[in-house]
């Protein structure tokens, strides 16, 4: 756990970073800090592991105030994923994962064969080992940059706009794998992004910051999106906050029917009863169908782009399970808004 | 002009000894100009006023002529190898002293703070990440220090040592051009090995920049 009491920091060119922040960072759970550039999110961040010092108030991680330990042993024990990865370009991507544990003291031996467990862990193949960091693309970096900070395997991890410069469909993936790694190794995370639906998607608490180093609002995705603190918040969040918070929720309580016989459309299935499209007897409609485990908003979208209003529901394999109507995913949709409201 | 190449056959005893003095006597300055600037250049790097002072300092003496420092050096060292060694030395910090200091620059701050993050210490942080990537800097520094060397121990000749150099001397006063001759040739074939060798370390030295994608 994590916690900032009343924490200031003025730089020496006399601007405020973090304005009188109190925070707390629960304990195996994802925070995000998000705010425009400049309003201090980094400036936390980097606090915590003491690569900046505040000015007044206290830091604790796991009940101990940060500034009473020695730098270099606080920040071994907080891994720390950095923005473009920022590796050793003259170490291998094996040595660059080793580096922790090699400063702890460990034997080489060790030290490798742990980095060489973390490289399989965050999706690598072993070949990428021997490599240095510059034969890698950008997704591949970003991937050892982790391992690198999992290396010695540090209750905290900080994390500074990981996935900044990569492509959209990379980032996706990057995502997906740290909330894939997360439910293994439940760590505590900070994340700084801008980005508001990398926050929604990865927080367990969004914590939102304003210019001059204020902290806004911090709650859950579901709560900040249902009821944003202010204006601010609102516009920060963006005009389709309503349908960011469908995309918390899955379809798998939405009710399925069989699908329709005998209509203008018909839904075509290959022979393992997986959907292939919508038909009449002269057109055909794509569609995608969708698993219990997709969003609430992914529904919607479907059945916006259905041409019967129905989205094909399938199992773990593809195969046909039923269809739901349109009707039935907005009234999900509504209660999802309300459920956000009360319990907030 | 022609080659008296008896002369030479006679006197290959004489200009192994001298190409092993003139040798000893670049590589020597080259390695205490490392040893030198090194210390200094971390000091130029880490201290900004102090970075100012240190080049400006090394580039006034390397507008001294070389002549005038082995005359200068001759009340506290003497007509001695120690006095060609003190002066070679002098004129290769300038240009280690620079590039030590750029290379040091060089070094992404991305890195630097992301050793700093992981938790290593300065002086870890300043062995195992700092120099070995400000070293293709450096060693572009010690290949111009090295062959500058090998060209100025022949001025040495004027108290007396000056190895190759000598033979210019020799060749001058008895009007005959063979000597002469060779230690041009011997001079060039020790620079270019020199240099041949120097970049041969560095590739053996930096191998994360061999296969450039």
């Amino acid at each position: 756990m994590i916690q900032f009491d009343a924490v200031h920091k003025r730089f020496a060119n006399g601007t405020t970073a973090v304005h009188d922040l109190s925070l707390r960072v629960p304990e195996g759970g994802v925070t995000v800090l998000v705010g425009s550039s400049g309003c201090g999110k980094t400036t936390t961040l980097r606090m915590i592991n003491r690569m900046v010092e505040p000015t007044s108030g206290t830091i604790r991680v796991g009940g101990k105030d940060v500034t009473e330990q020695d730098a270099a042993e606080l920040r071994r024990s907080i891994g720390y994923v950095i923005q473009q990865a920022g590796l050793f370009p003259h170490r291998t991507v094996l040595d660059n994962v080793a580096t922790v544990p090699l400063l702890l003291g460990w034997s080489r031996r060790r030290a490798r064969s742990r980095a060489a467990e973390l490289l399989e862990t965050v999706g690598l193949a072993p070949d990428a080992a021997r490599r240095y960091p510059h034969q890698l693309s950008g997704g591949q970096q970003q991937r050892v940059g982790v391992a690198r900070a999992l290396a010695a395997d540090p209750p905290v991890l900080l994390m500074d706009e990981p996935f900044g410069a990569v492509d959209p469909v990379v980032r996706t993936q990057l995502q997906d794998e740290l909330l894939r790694l997360q439910k293994e190794l439940s760590k505590t995370i900070v994340f700084v992004t801008h980005d508001v639906d990398e926050a929604v998607r990865l927080g367990d608490q969004i914590a939102i910051f304003r210019t001059g180093g204020h902290l806004v609002q911090c709650a859950p995705p579901a709560e900040l999106l249902a009821r944003p603190a202010d204006d601010f918040v609102a516009g920060f969040l963006g005009a389709e906050r309503g349908l960011k918070l469908l995309s918390l929720r899955t379809l798998a309580d939405v009710p399925q029917a069989p699908a329709p016989q005998g209509g203008t459309w018909t839904l075509v299935l290959d022979e393992a009863g997986r959907p292939l499209h919508w038909a009449t007897r002269d057109t055909e409609v794509p569609l995608r169908p969708l698993r219990d485990g997709d969003s609430l908003l992914a529904a919607l979208d479907e059945s916006v782009a259905s041409p019967t209003g129905l989205t094909a529901r399938v199992d773990a394999d593809g195969v046909l399970t039923g269809v739901t109507s349109r009707d039935d995913i907005l009234r999900h949709a509504g209660r999802a808004h309300t459920e956000a409201r009360v319990s907030a | 002009m022609n080659i008296d190449w008896s002369w030479i056959g006679d006197h290959t005893d004489d200009l192994t000894t001298l190409t092993l003095s003139h040798l000893q006597a670049a590589l020597t300055a080259v390695l205490l100009g490392v040893l030198i600037s090194l210390p200094l250049a971390v000091l130029a790097h880490r201290i900004r006023p102090l970075r100012g002072f240190l080049l400006g300092l090394s580039n006034v003496l390397f507008t001294i002529p070389s002549i005038a420092i082995f005359v200068l050096l001759l009340p506290v060292s003497g007509l001695t190898r120690t006095t060609t060694v003190i002066g070679l030395t002098v004129y290769t910090l300038v240009v280690l002293l620079r590039n030590t200091v750029e290379g040091l620059d060089s070094v992404p701050v991305k890195v630097k703070e992301a050793a700093k993050a992981m938790g290593t210490r300065p002086l870890r942080t300043l062995l195992t990440v700092e120099l070995p990537l400000a070293l293709p800097v450096i060693m572009a520094g010690v290949r111009i220090a090295t062959v500058m060397s090998i060209s100025l121990v022949s001025v040495a000749t004027y108290i007396g040592d000056g190895g190759l150099g000598q033979l210019f001397t020799d060749g001058f006063q008895r009007n005959f051009p063979t000597p002469v001759i060779v230690g041009v040739v011997l001079t060039l074939l020790l620079a270019v090995a020199a240099d041949a060798l120097l970049v041969a370390l560095q590739y053996v030295l930096t191998p994360w920049r061999r296969r450039r994608a």
